[in-house]
């Protein structure tokens, strides 16, 4: 009896009772394992719920949980720590067959994971007013300026109206108003003790990785205004500024201010 | 295998009210501690009860920051901490893990807890995480593993753990000493404690046809840090057999507060833990089940009862 072969029973439902089990009054240990493999299979269900939750209004609690226990058989956590768990999610959610019918829930689940990650992100304190002053009116080269997005930003983009059927969920706009086919990138950060959630402007969301992957700001304007004409540096950067999505700038080489 | 070692018990600073208190070996005050949920936060930093402790998972706190690092960090101002880990997997077959060791030592440098504890259980094989607390055979090669294990812990971590018993639905054909004979050997080889769960002990005992007193007293009760209590559901095994399921999500049996008051006869008064992880109810609801618990410590008018000493705090 190797935990080898208990680990497999557990995710496996049609896996007979390994050998080597036994119970005082002789019955059948099948039943008692079985304790064991609803403890596993329900407690990762019941983990994915708590991280998914407007994925699983969506389409129902029934829907969710038979669809999770799906998931957690094929995808069981690589990690001991649970805040982790369901980084496979989505991509699952978009190819599992009888999900197909919601084209917009992978995306929604993508947006709420992303929400789950800025939860338990680094902290940092969002950059000031005054210090983006002090940047502007250094003298430098400003399209050089390399801007440090918060630890817990990202963005969720998406071909559905993710943000708005994510508000209208938390009570924020009505399910019956949105049309969720009009496309809406998200920008997630968590610049203090919550988590905010906001649709971004054309263009923000490719703006904000680039940032991400290091770029300044004239190369990562020059790449946002290749994907949407209208994108409005200006007004990004005020919507950045106003999430605390922005903690620092920096001049190439050198840390400031 | 190593000689038993003893560890020095890390000494809480302050106690959550003033009054005598009693130390023990845990390092933790002989009072009643709730385990503290993400949902009570708030509550605890407005009420701030008067109550003996927090215990946390200590998984949950494996994070980079955001909100569970921010209050766990201003709940620690106020109150002693326990810190549980239900990851460590020390009855795995395979090594255990370094790195989730280098995380659990970074949480007790940062937090500074008076009592570490685990499971004498497995939850991870083959890089998988299973996410429960699964059962061991007691037999020579188990127990060497566990006492293994258990020695690479307190090294790593430099104080003593305390090794819970389990609540377990199944045993093994392989197993050649009991449950108890199994603890005491491992907490006579590694110097651990024993957190002692009141509410596993009834589970496992009616779930294998044990006499739960009789197997009580076969543990080494003076080597109890903390005593665990948490309620249960009832299941049915193949022969129509009670099965009780260790839930952590109903108030704490009669049954149960029996046998607690029966260690508590044994023991003197112990860090006591109300658990309750599922069907969380408010805070007040807790303070008041955790209340009946202190309301049945022996009274604390023998300094000598069981060797515990007067704190001297």
């Amino acid at each position: 009896m190797t935990q080898a072969l208990f680990a497999a029973a557990l995710l496996a439902p049609d896996l007979p009772c390994p050998a080597g089990l036994r119970a005082w009054n002789g019955s059948d240990p099948s039943a008692r394992l079985a304790v064991y493999r609803n403890n596993v299979v329900s407690s990762l269900i019941d983990a994915m719920a708590d991280t998914f939750p407007v994925t699983q209004e969506l389409v129902g609690e029934e829907f969710f949980r038979a669809m999770a226990s799906v998931f957690v058989r094929q995808h069981p956590p690589r990690s001991r720590v649970l805040a982790h768990y369901g980084g496979e999610f989505a991509e699952f959610v978009e190819g599992f067959e009888p999900a197909r019918t919601v084209p917009y829930l992978a995306d929604v689940a993508r947006l709420e994971r992303a929400r789950v990650l800025a939860y338990h992100a680094a902290d940092a304190d969002p950059m000031t007013a005054e210090m983006l002053g002090v940047a502007m009116s250094s003298g430098e080269d400003l399209g050089a300026l390399q801007w440090v997005c918060h630890p817990s930003a990202s963005v969720v983009v998406s071909a559905h109206a993710i943000v708005s059927l994510w508000a209208a969920h938390q009570g924020d706009a009505d399910l019956s108003d949105v049309d969720s086919a009009v496309p809406e990138s998200a920008l997630v950060v968590r610049p203090g003790l919550d988590v905010l959630v906001t649709r971004l402007p054309p263009g923000a969301s490719r703006f904000i990785t680039a940032l991400q992957s290091g770029a300044g700001l004239a190369d990562a304007s020059v790449l946002a205004a290749g994907e949407a004409a209208d994108f409005d540096l200006p007004n990004v950067l005020a919507l950045l500024m106003g999430h605390g999505a922005l903690i620092s700038v920096q001049f190439s080489g050198s840390r400031s201010p | 295998m190593s000689a038993p070692r003893t560890f020095l018990a890390q000494r809480t600073t302050r106690a959550a009210s003033a009054g005598p208190r009693v130390h023990t070996g845990s390092g933790l005050f002989a009072r009643v501690g709730v385990g503290l949920k993400p949902e009570h936060f708030r509550d605890v930093l407005e009420m701030r009860p008067d109550i003996g402790f927090f215990e946390v998972h200590a998984e949950n706190y494996m994070v980079d920051g955001g909100p569970f690092h921010h209050f766990l960090g201003r709940i620690r101002e106020h109150y002693p901490l326990s810190l549980h880990g239900v990851g460590l997997s020390i009855g795995a077959e395979g090594p255990l893990d370094e790195a989730h060791l280098d995380r659990l030592a970074a949480l007790i440098k940062r937090y500074q807890p008076a009592s570490f504890s685990e499971h004498l259980a497995w939850s991870s094989h083959g890089g998988v995480f299973l996410n429960d607390l699964l059962p061991v055979p007691y037999d020579r090669a188990t127990l060497d593993r566990v006492c293994e294990h258990v020695d690479r812990v307190q090294e790593r971590l430099e104080r003593q753990m305390l090794l819970e018993n389990p609540s377990t639905y199944l045993e093994f054909e392989a197993s050649t000493m009991d449950e108890a004979a199994f603890l005491t050997e491992v907490i006579h080889r590694t110097g651990c404690g024993l957190l002692l769960d009141v509410n596993n002990v009834h589970v496992s005992c009616v779930n294998h046809g044990r006499d739960a007193l009789a197997y009580i007293d076969n543990l080494p009760l003076a080597t109890v840090g903390e005593i665990h209590l948490a309620g249960f559901a009832t299941d049915r095994d193949a022969a129509g057999a009670p099965l009780l399921i260790d839930s952590h999500g109903a108030p704490v049996d009669e049954v149960v507060w029996g046998l607690y008051a029966a260690v508590l006869a044994r023991t003197g008064p112990m860090p006591t833990l109300l658990e309750r992880d599922n069907d969380v109810p408010g805070l007040e609801t807790l303070l008041a089940e955790s209340q009946r618990a202190e309301d049945l410590m022996p009274a604390l008018d023998d300094p000598g009862h069981c060797g515990i000493h007067w704190g001297c705090s």
